[in-house]
C-alpha cells in the first residue's frame, strides 16, 4: 500500500517537473543544434553562440535593456519604499487611502492599459513641452520605474509592518531624532527588504515586452523585443542559443542567492542555539 | 526625629512631599475606545511603582504616554515639574525597557549599549568608560561583542536594562520587564532589579499582569482596570485591605461571602451570612447602615482548618467537607465544601512533616473551619 502510494507521487512529481522543464530543455537542446532549421537534428554545434556575439543588433538590445534595467530598479527602490514608509510610518494622513490604492493599481492593472495610456501621457507632453522629443530609453525607464515602484512598495509595506515599531521607538527613546531613526535603524533593517525589492525591479524590466513596445520609438529595442521581432519571422537557432544564456544566466542567479541565504540561516540558527545553551 | 526620616521609605504619606511624576485627569481615547479615563497619579522620586492589570485595562497606554509616544486625549503629565505634552519622546528625561527589548539586532551588546550616549554627543573615551562601567554592572563585559540574536533570554534582558540606565535618566520606565523570562530566571531577576533600583536612586515605574512580580517588586502598586485605578497602595495594603472585590479578586484568591450587616458600632461590625449559616464579627469599624449589603472577604491562609467540632457556636465558623487537597509540599491547599454547596479555598502551612503521609484531613473528612476577628475584610463595592 504504502509502495503503492509512493510510486503515484512519484510519477505525478515526474510529470510535474516534466511539464516545467522540458519546454526549456528543449530551447537548450536545440540551441547547439548545426542546422539552420530549428526542429531538423544536424549535430552539435556551437557555431550559434559565436554567430549571436558577431551581431552588434543583440548587443545593443542587451545594452540598453541592461541600463534601463539599473536605471529603473534604482529609481523603483527609492520611490517605492518612500511610498511603504509613507503608508506604514506616518499614521493616518489626508488621503491615505486612494494613495495606497493609488500604488498597488499598476499591480492589477493590464499590461496593454498601462502601455497605451503611458503612450498618450509622453505624446501629449511632446505636444505641450516639447518633452520627451524622441521615444527610447527615457520613456521606458520612466514607464518601467511606474510599475515596479508598486512592486517595491508592497515589499516594503510588508518588511515594515512585520518588523514592527518599537526598535524605532527605542531608538527615539534612547534620544534619536526623526531623520536619525530612519538612519541609524530604519535604513539598515530594511536594507535586506529594499535589495530584494531592487532585484525584483531588475527582473520586470528586463522582462517587460508589453509596455516598452508601447512607449519606445525609432532604433531603441530592448532585449525581448529583438527576441520577438525575430521569433515572429519564424523560429531562428540564434535566438534559442540567446535564450540559453539568460536561462543559465539566471539559474546560477537564483541557485547563488539561495545558498547564501541558507547558509546564513543556518549560522543563525546554530548561534541561537549555542545562546540559549549557555 | 525630623518629618524626613519619618517618611523616608515612604514618600507618599508625607503631605509636604513634591511628586516626581504627576499626572492629572489624563485620558486616552482611540476612536470611541477609551483606553485611560481620567487618571490622577502622584509618583515620587526613588519608588518602585508597579500599574498592575489584566490585558486591556490601559497600563500600557498609560505607559507609553509617560514615555511620549501616546499623546493624551486631555489631561496633563508633569515629570520633574515640567508639563510633558509638547515634549517628544527624544527629549524627555525617561527611558523605557520595551516588552520584548527590542535590541537593535545589526548592532552588537556594545553598541546597543552606547546608543543613547552617542546621540546625545558625549565624548568617545566618556561612552567607553560608562559603557564598559554599566556592563559589568549587569555581567556582561564578555559578552559586549555578540550580536542580540547570540545571547539568552537573561542576558538580553540585561542589555535591554544596560541600555536603558546607561543615560542616567531620572525615570526608567519597564513594560513587562519579566514576562520573557523563566520561572527560576524571573524569581533572580526580580531581586537583581531591585538591587539595581535601589544603587542608582532611579524612580521605576513598572507594567506588569503578574501579580506575584508586582508584590515582590513595588512600594506602591496601583491595581488597574478598564483605564482607571481601583486601588493604590503598598503591596500589604493592597493585599490585607483591598477596598473592592476586584482587587481583592485579582491579587491571590479570597473566599467571598455575601451578607447583610446586623450590627455596626465603632468598633465592630456583626455580619449574617446570606447563603451560608455564618455569623461575622470583624473587629474594624465602618460607616455602613443595618441590614445593608457587604461582602465579607477571607484569605485561604487566614482560615484554620481542624477535625474537632468547636466547644461553643460562636462567630466566624463554619462547617464542611474536604473535597480535594493539593499538596504543594510547603503548604497544602483543602477545597471544602460548605452546606451551601460552594467550594471554598483553604491553605494549612505542612510545618510538620506529615507522618506515615498522614495529613491534617482526608478526602470526604468532616471539618470545621474559624477564623479571627482581625482576618476578615468587610467590602462594600
Amino acid at each position: 500500500m504504502q509502495k503503492k502510494r509512493s510510486t503515484f507521487l512519484f510519477s505525478i512529481l515526474c510529470f510535474g517537473m516534466a511539464f516545467l522543464y522540458i519546454p526549456m530543455l528543449l530551447l537548450i537542446v536545440y540551441s547547439f543544434n548545426y542546422s539552420k532549421i530549428v526542429p531538423v537534428w544536424g549535430g552539435f554545434s556551437t557555431r550559434w553562440y559565436g554567430k549571436l556575439f558577431e551581431s552588434e543588433e543583440v548587443w545593443n538590445a542587451l545594452t540598453l535593456s541592461i541600463k534601463i534595467a539599473v536605471v529603473n530598479a534604482t529609481f523603483a527602490t527609492i520611490l517605492g519604499s518612500l511610498a511603504g514608509l509613507a503608508l506604514v510610518r506616518f499614521g493616518r494622513f489626508k488621503g491615505r487611502t486612494l494613495f495606497g490604492g493609488m500604488i498597488s493599481a499598476p499591480l492589477v492593472m493590464p499590461e496593454v492599459i498601462t502601455g497605451l495610456s503611458l503612450l498618450m501621457l509622453f505624446i501629449t507632453l511632446k505636444e505641450f513641452l516639447g518633452w520627451p522629443d524622441k521615444r527610447g530609453f527615457t520613456t521606458i525607464t520612466i514607464a518601467h520605474i511606474t510599475f515596479s515602484m508598486a512592486y517595491v512598495a508592497v515589499i516594503i509595506q510588508s518588511r515594515l509592518t512585520g518588523m514592527g515599531i518599537s526598535l524605532e521607538e527605542a531608538a527615539q527613546d534612547l534620544g534619536a531624532r526623526p531623520l536619525r531613526v530612519l538612519g541609524d535603524i530604519t535604513l539598515p533593517l530594511l536594507a535586506p527588504g529594499m535589495m530584494a525589492g531592487w532585484l525584483l525591479a531588475f527582473t520586470l524590466s528586463l522582462d517587460d515586452l508589453v509596455i516598452s513596445s508601447f512607449v519606445t520609438g525609432p532604433g531603441a529595442n530592448t532585449l525581448p523585443m529583438l527576441i520577438y521581432s525575430r521569433v515572429r519571422l519564424g523560429l531562428r537557432p540564434d535566438i534559442n542559443a540567446l535564450a540559453t544564456i539568460i536561462i543559465v544566466t539566471v539559474a546560477v542567479g537564483v541557485l547563488i542567492s539561495g545558498w547564501i541565504m541558507l547558509r546564513q540561516q543556518k549560522q543563525k540558527q546554530r548561534d541561537m542555539q549555542m545562546a540559549s545553551a549557555d | 526625629m525630623s518629618s524626613q526620616d519619618e517618611f523616608e521609605d515612604q514618600p507618599w504619606l508625607d503631605p509636604d512631599a513634591v511628586p516626581f511624576i504627576s499626572i492629572r485627569g489624563v485620558t486616552k481615547k482611540f476612536g470611541d475606545f477609551v483606553a485611560v479615563d481620567s487618571v490622577d497619579l502622584d509618583i515620587y522620586q526613588g519608588e518602585l511603582f508597579c500599574l498592575l492589570g489584566g490585558s486591556g485595562c490601559g497600563k500600557t497606554t498609560l505607559l507609553r504616554m509617560l514615555a511620549g509616544f501616546e499623546t493624551p486625549s486631555s489631561g496633563s503629565i508633569f515629570i520633574d515639574g515640567v508639563e510633558m505634552s509638547n515634549v517628544p519622546p527624544y527629549e524627555r528625561p525617561v527611558n523605557m525597557m520595551f516588552q520584548s527589548y527590542a535590541l537593535f539586532p545589526h548592532m552588537n551588546v556594545e553598541k546597543n549599549v552606547a546608543y543613547g550616549l552617542k546621540r546625545d554627543g558625549v565624548p568617545k573615551e566618556e561612552i567607553n568608560l560608562r559603557v564598559a562601567e554599566m556592563l559589568s554592572m549587569v555581567e556582561l563585559t564578555d559578552f559586549s561583542q555578540r550580536k542580540p540574536h547570540q545571547l539568552s533570554g537573561g542576558q538580553r534582558q540585561r542589555v535591554a536594562l544596560a541600555r536603558a540606565l546607561i543615560k542616567r535618566p531620572k525615570v526608567l520606565l519597564l513594560d513587562e520587564p519579566l514576562a520573557a523570562l523563566d520561572k527560576r530566571l524571573r524569581e533572580q531577576t526580580q531581586f537583581e532589579l531591585m538591587n539595581i533600583q535601589e544603587k542608582l536612586g532611579v524612580t521605576f515605574v513598572v507594567v506588569t499582569h503578574d501579580q506575584e512580580e508586582a508584590m515582590t517588586l513595588s512600594t506602591r502598586i496601583a491595581v488597574m482596570d478598564a483605564g482607571e485605578f481601583e486601588q493604590i497602595g503598598s503591596p500589604t495594603e493592597i493585599y490585607e485591605y483591598p477596598d473592592s472585590r476586584m482587587v481583592a479578586d485579582f491579587i491571590g484568591s479570597i473566599n467571598m461571602f455575601e451578607g447583610r450587616v446586623t450590627q455596626n458600632s465603632s468598633d465592630h461590625i456583626s455580619v449574617s451570612g446570606s447563603e451560608e449559616d455564618i455569623e461575622f464579627f470583624v473587629d474594624y469599624g465602618m460607616s455602613i447602615k443595618d441590614g445593608n449589603k457587604v461582602w465579607v472577604a477571607v484569605r485561604p491562609e487566614k482560615m484554620r482548618l481542624s477535625k474537632e467540632p468547636p466547644t461553643a457556636k460562636k462567630a466566624n465558623q463554619i462547617k464542611g467537607m474536604v473535597q480535594d487537597i493539593g499538596y504543594l509540599g510547603d503548604i497544602s491547599i483543602y477545597r471544602i465544601k460548605l452546606a451551601s454547596d460552594r467550594v471554598i479555598d483553604v491553605t494549612v502551612p505542612n510545618q510538620i512533616r506529615p507522618k506515615d503521609g498522614k495529613h491534617v484531613a482526608y478526602w470526604e473528612d468532616e471539618v470545621y473551619l474559624d477564623w479571627d476577628a482581625a482576618s476578615a475584610i468587610v467590602l462594600t463595592r
